[in-house]
């Protein structure tokens, strides 16, 4: 098994030991989307303080981590005006969805949830689809 | 004590994207890319951080949280026009750029411009949210 998915395998219990955490200590999901969408909106005042602690920790545990390691892999594309875009979409997108990856992926799929599914299947072939555009019919990837 | 817990949990899910190669967007696109050189690593992500939820939702079954209050309930929406066509939303700009939310968020400190552009843009997006569900909701 190339050293790649084993790596995965790992950060991805990571990331559902976080969530499992997040799920049994905080009472809260863990959704990335929503938890930054709550302080931006400003819908999450009821609990503010919570959502800016998670957040910071998603930041500064990778930002000691990636300079531990001397840099991390970032970016394929420096397009700015496409990452722009894509920023757009990706905010309105998840907002409107309720949920991102981590929260509809991570935590709706392992609860069953009908909701999770279709928000899922929905996103990975839109995904798909502008993958292709971009790569094999733009050439820009 | 909740802070401290979320912190370290923000902490411990940033340093999974990390490890498991989420942050690099080339992977997230090789995964995302069917037709072309697929690259599997996705799914073995997806499939880690699943395994120990499949756990944590089953013992919420029997607890409560336990720093207090209730889990929470499964949402009663629906599948709606408002999930399908957000969720196609953020699938086209995931794969435009090969981030989602919490990939962007934990990349922030060595992403540079290109992840300060992407993140600036992603809050003006979760702004023009609200106003839009209001207006849709009122017609």
């Amino acid at each position: 098994m190339p050293i790649e998915w084993i790596q995965g395998l790992l950060g991805g219990l990571m990331i559902g030991c976080a969530g499992a955490a997040f799920l049994l200590l905080n009472g809260r999901v863990m959704g990335a989307s929503g938890i930054i969408g709550g302080i931006v909106d400003g819908s999450g005042r009821s609990n503010f303080a919570e959502r800016l602690a998670f957040t910071l920790g998603l930041i500064l545990l990778p930002a000691g981590l990636a300079m531990a390691r001397g840099g991390a892999e970032t970016f394929a594309s420096d397009n700015l005006t496409l990452l722009g875009i894509a920023g757009l979409l990706v905010g309105l997108g998840t907002r409107l969805a309720n949920g991102c990856t981590s929260g509809h992926g991570v935590c709706g799929l392992s609860r069953f949830s009908l909701r999770g599914l279709v928000a899922t299947l929905c996103y990975i072939g839109a995904g798909a689809v502008s993958v292709l555009a971009l790569r094999h019919g733009l050439g820009m990837l | 004590m909740r802070l401290i817990s979320a912190f370290l949990i923000g902490g411990l899910f940033g340093a999974g994207l990390l490890v498991s190669g989420m942050t690099d967007t080339r992977k997230v696109q090789g995964w995302l890319d069917f037709f072309g050189a697929w690259d599997p690593t996705l799914a073995f992500v997806l499939g880690g951080a699943i395994l120990p939820m499949l756990l944590a939702w089953r013992l919420t079954r029997t607890r409560a949280p336990v720093f207090g209050g209730t889990f929470p309930k499964p949402s009663t929406e629906g599948i709606d026009g408002r999930l399908v066509t957000g969720s196609v939303l953020f699938g086209m700009g995931w794969g435009l750029s090969g981030l989602c939310p919490g990939p962007a968020i934990a990349s922030l400190s060595f992403g540079g411009a290109p992840g300060a552009v992407f993140m600036g843009a992603m809050v003006l997006g979760m702004l023009a949210a609200p106003p839009i569900i209001r207006r849709v909701s009122a017609a």
